[in-house]
């Protein structure tokens, strides 16, 4: 664990201990129930986020693919009656050629994954709304999937499964990412893509790998959503979602530059995040101010880290100065 | 200090530093450090890399203040200066890197931030008036090109004269030229350095910095040697020559200057054969090049003769336009750097710290990239291997770092080339692609890359060097192709190489 994520881990244990100190609600097993199921499902889509995002690229389609892949997977498991182990797997092959189309345009034919993922952002939305007749599609009456309800909804030793789901994910990623030659070709590409390119590494195919590994996690993650909300109404299902795990990635280290970032880095970050979601609702703070208290702590955050960083490298400077001035003594 | 032009000491000096000592983090860059430059006068700088001359320049620039010492400008003494402090006593830079807005035009970038305005509200500029006042500044540096080229359109020579009418613009009394010729080709550096001569004539003092130590010696009335920070020694005019430069740079004679063994090498089979092969630069002029196993090609031409371009369709980065390549006489279809790789043709590039080496990560990460499966089981990296990899490059190429786990990003210009040399040669080479090798390394580092060149190619190695650098091209190669204007204009074999021959080729003449 890196100094950036021990300060986050800190952040969030102080914010914890403050709000728990004011509302003791905060840490009945309840809350945290709750607010653990929601970190699964963000941190699965904030994972592949940060794929995305380390190699310098963005994935703003986020939001519009849960909402487009959940309504497809109801439509798929509750209307066609497919059953749900032939569905989840057709729906993360789904999210996979979503990021295969994306990582294919952006490498081969040049385009900025800005525009690229915001064309999908409203093409993705607009085909949702259209599929469902602008409907909610949701689970008719006496529909029934106990394995599928366990394994998304559903709770071991108290614990959310999809928390664990998360912890499982997290560890083989962290793999991946920190370890594997394809993680070190990402961060490769992230830092210099032409001195990649110079190495003979195929800059372009491990690209598009990274945003196909984003279409999978965010069809995982758009299953899970789906299987939570238990209906999805496709006009605002999953709406801004792109922006929490992009600013899950930021507040865990990265940086939209590429080549920056760890994977406990935007674990701790999504974490942050509902916690403070978490606090919005359990200190009384009027809701509407939701998305103002997340974007001042993430400025705040951003800050403190920069500032940290000027004032680590002037103190270092100093202390060489000063010793090189006994030395010369 | 020792003046023997007596006509210059008569005046005084426009800069006078007095035993300046300035330390950073581990190092003293500069130590007790003395020198004096008097109006009119060309002063060369030289000294190895690490030797103390970038934080003189830092000093002189304003930019870091020096720990002690005096700096005197027109006889007014300071214990250091600001950048503003700098620029108003009339002191002018012109990098390495040049500081240009490609996407203006010369005249908007002379007076940048300085424009002359119409009155009104809307501010507009005067392009008019911004012209008279370019064209006088042109005229001074010879410049054959007009106040409304986009810079983008100039050659590097043309946009060096460009950063020298801009500092004239500013009335400059001392011009620091850093490195200015490190990448001209020779026709260019000729015209460069007749214009320090023109700013010589008027009267404004010139710094010129260079590791090539010809020019010092055609342009130079004095020359201020640096080693270790210190004041290796002065040469006046009469004793400024190469073997003195360099004995005090380094503070002991070269063995003996890298020459290629003198009897002709029986050539080698053919490695790499372009036939007719049309680059995306000069898509209408096939070229035609055989590179042996066992020798050292050179390429030379003038920058934009389409080497780079040739270099790049060979490692497979530009995709040829028509045309066939062969290796070993059979054909090779590259789609990208890394088939290029597989097939063991690899490239040193021109631009190191853009596409040669990745400055963030470590010298072993660097080293294994090309060949990091290589370096895992099942996939994951094994940093063990990684090490042992690198250690033997450190310890083959004499890379200078604490370690092989120190950031590229922190190494000498000199030991990052032994790293993109190094993360080849952990591989085995078939053909071996430099593109100017030693632009910017000091002569130590330089002379060992000319022996790791030669080892390559005594190896069996096909060894491509693509340089600017006169004395290199005709020092190293066994046979030197000119460029020109995308094609290749010529090939000498050793009893033809002559300066005259490669520029003839270079402009599209006969050789003699």
């Amino acid at each position: 664990m890196s100094k950036k994520d021990l300060g986050l881990l800190i952040l969030i244990l102080v914010v914890g201990a403050v709000v728990a100190i004011i509302n003791p609600r905060f840490l009945l097993p309840i809350n945290l129930a709750n607010t653990s199921n929601l970190i699964g499902l963000f941190g699965i889509l904030s994972i592949g986020q940060a794929f995305v995002i380390i190699t310098g690229g963005i994935e703003l389609s986020v939001g519009s693919v849960v909402a487009l892949l959940g309504t497809l997977f109801i439509d798929f498991i509750a209307v066609r009656g497919l059953g749900w182990p032939i569905a989840l797997p057709l729906i993360l092959v789904l999210g996979g050629i979503i990021g295969l189309v994306h990582g294919w345009l952006i490498t081969r034919l040049k385009l900025q994954p800005f525009v690229v993922t915001l064309c999908g952002l409203l093409i993705y939305r607009g085909v949702a709304r259209f599929y469902t007749a602008d409907g909610t599609a949701g689970f008719g009456f006496g529909q029934n999937f106990p394995e599928l309800e366990f394994l998304t909804a559903g709770r071991s030793w108290g614990v959310p499964n999809s928390f664990i789901a998360l912890i499982v994910i997290a560890i083989v990623m962290w793999v991946v990412l920190h370890r594997s030659v394809f993680g070190r070709y990402l961060y490769a590409i992230g830092k210099n893509e032409e001195a990649a390119k110079y190495s003979g590494i195929r800059t372009g195919r491990v690209v598009m790998a990274a945003y196909v590994i984003c279409g999978v996690l965010t069809a995982l993650s758009a299953i899970y959503f789906a299987m939570y909300t238990r209906s999805i109404s496709p006009a605002s299902h999953g709406q801004f979602y792109e922006l929490y795990a992009i600013a899950a990635a930021v507040l865990g280290g990265f940086s939209l530059r590429g080549g920056e970032g760890s994977l406990v880095g935007v674990i701790l970050g999504t974490v942050l995040l509902q916690e403070l979601q978490n606090l919005v609702n359990l200190l009384g703070i009027p809701s509407s101010l939701n998305f103002a208290v997340m974007g001042g702590v993430i400025l705040i955050g951003v800050l403190v880290d920069q500032q940290w960083g000027v004032f680590r490298a002037r103190r270092l400077m100093l202390d060489a100065s000063r010793k090189g001035a006994v030395a010369a003594e | 200090m020792n003046y023997s032009d007596t006509s210059i000491a008569a005046t005084t000096p426009f800069l006078g530093l007095e035993n300046v000592r300035k330390s950073y983090p581990g190092v003293v860059a500069l130590d007790g450090f003395s020198m004096e430059v008097r109006p009119g006068e060309v002063i060369g700088l030289v000294g190895e890399n690490g030797a103390g001359k970038s934080t003189l320049m830092k000093i002189l620039g304003g930019v870091t203040r020096p720990d002690s010492g005096i700096i005197t400008v027109d006889g007014v003494a300071h214990d250091g200066l600001s950048v503003e402090g700098s620029l108003g006593s009339g002191i002018a830079f012109v990098h390495q890197e040049l500081n240009l807005f490609e996407n203006l035009d010369v005249a908007a970038n002379i007076f940048f931030g300085r424009e002359p305005l119409r009155g009104g509200p809307l501010r507009l500029v005067d392009r008019a008036r911004l012209r008279e006042m370019v064209a006088p500044l042109l005229k001074r540096v010879g410049a054959n090109f007009s106040a409304d080229t986009p810079v983008a359109d100039l050659s590097l020579a043309q946009q060096q004269m460009v950063e020298i009418a801009k500092a004239l613009s500013i009335k400059a009394r001392l011009v620091i030229l850093d490195e200015p010729t490190s990448s001209l080709p020779i026709a260019e550096t000729d015209k460069l350095l007749d214009v320090i001569k023109a700013l010589k004539a008027d009267g404004i003092s010139v710094i010129f910095i260079s590791h090539r130590l010809h020019e010092v010696e055609r342009v130079a009335d004095r020359v201020v040697v640096l080693r270790d920070g210190m004041l290796a020694g002065t040469l006046p005019k009469s004793a400024i020559n190469h073997d003195q430069m360099v004995k005090l740079m380094i503070g002991r004679m070269l063995k003996e200057r890298e020459k290629a063994s003198e009897a002709a090498r029986a050539p080698g089979a053919t490695a790499l054969s372009a036939k007719a092969v049309r680059t995306p630069a000069y898509p209408a002029r096939p070229v035609d090049l055989d590179v042996r196993r066992g020798e050292i090609l050179g390429l030379a031409g003038l920058v934009g003769s389409g080497r780079t371009e040739l270099a790049r369709v060979f490692f497979g980065i530009d995709s040829t336009l028509g045309g066939a390549l062969e290796l070993d006489g059979k054909p090779l279809v590259l789609g990208s750097a890394a088939d290029a790789v597989a097939h063991g043709i690899f490239l040193v590039p021109e631009d190191r710290k853009l596409t040669g080496i990745l400055l963030d990560l470590s010298i072993a990460q660097n080293i294994s990239l090309p060949d990091l499966p290589a370096h895992a089981k099942r996939q994951l990296v094994s940093a063990k291997a990684e090490t042992v990899t690198a250690e033997k490059q450190k310890k083959d190429l004499g890379i200078k770092a604490p370690s092989v786990q120190t950031r590229t990003g922190t190494l000498s210009g000199g030991n990052q080339q032994k790293v993109v040399l190094g993360k080849w040669l952990a591989m085995n080479p078939r053909v071996m692609i430099l593109d100017e090798p030693t632009r910017g390394i000091d002569i130590g580092a330089k002379a060992e890359i000319y022996g790791l060149m030669r080892a390559l190619a005594d190896a069996g190695v096909a060894v491509l060097m693509i340089s600017s650098d006169m004395e290199e091209v005709i020092g190293v190669s066994d046979r030197i192709a000119v460029m020109h204007e995308g094609q290749i204009s010529g090939i000498l074999d050793k009893e033809q190489f002559s300066q005259e021959n490669v520029l003839l080729l270079a402009v599209g003449k006969k050789p003699n």
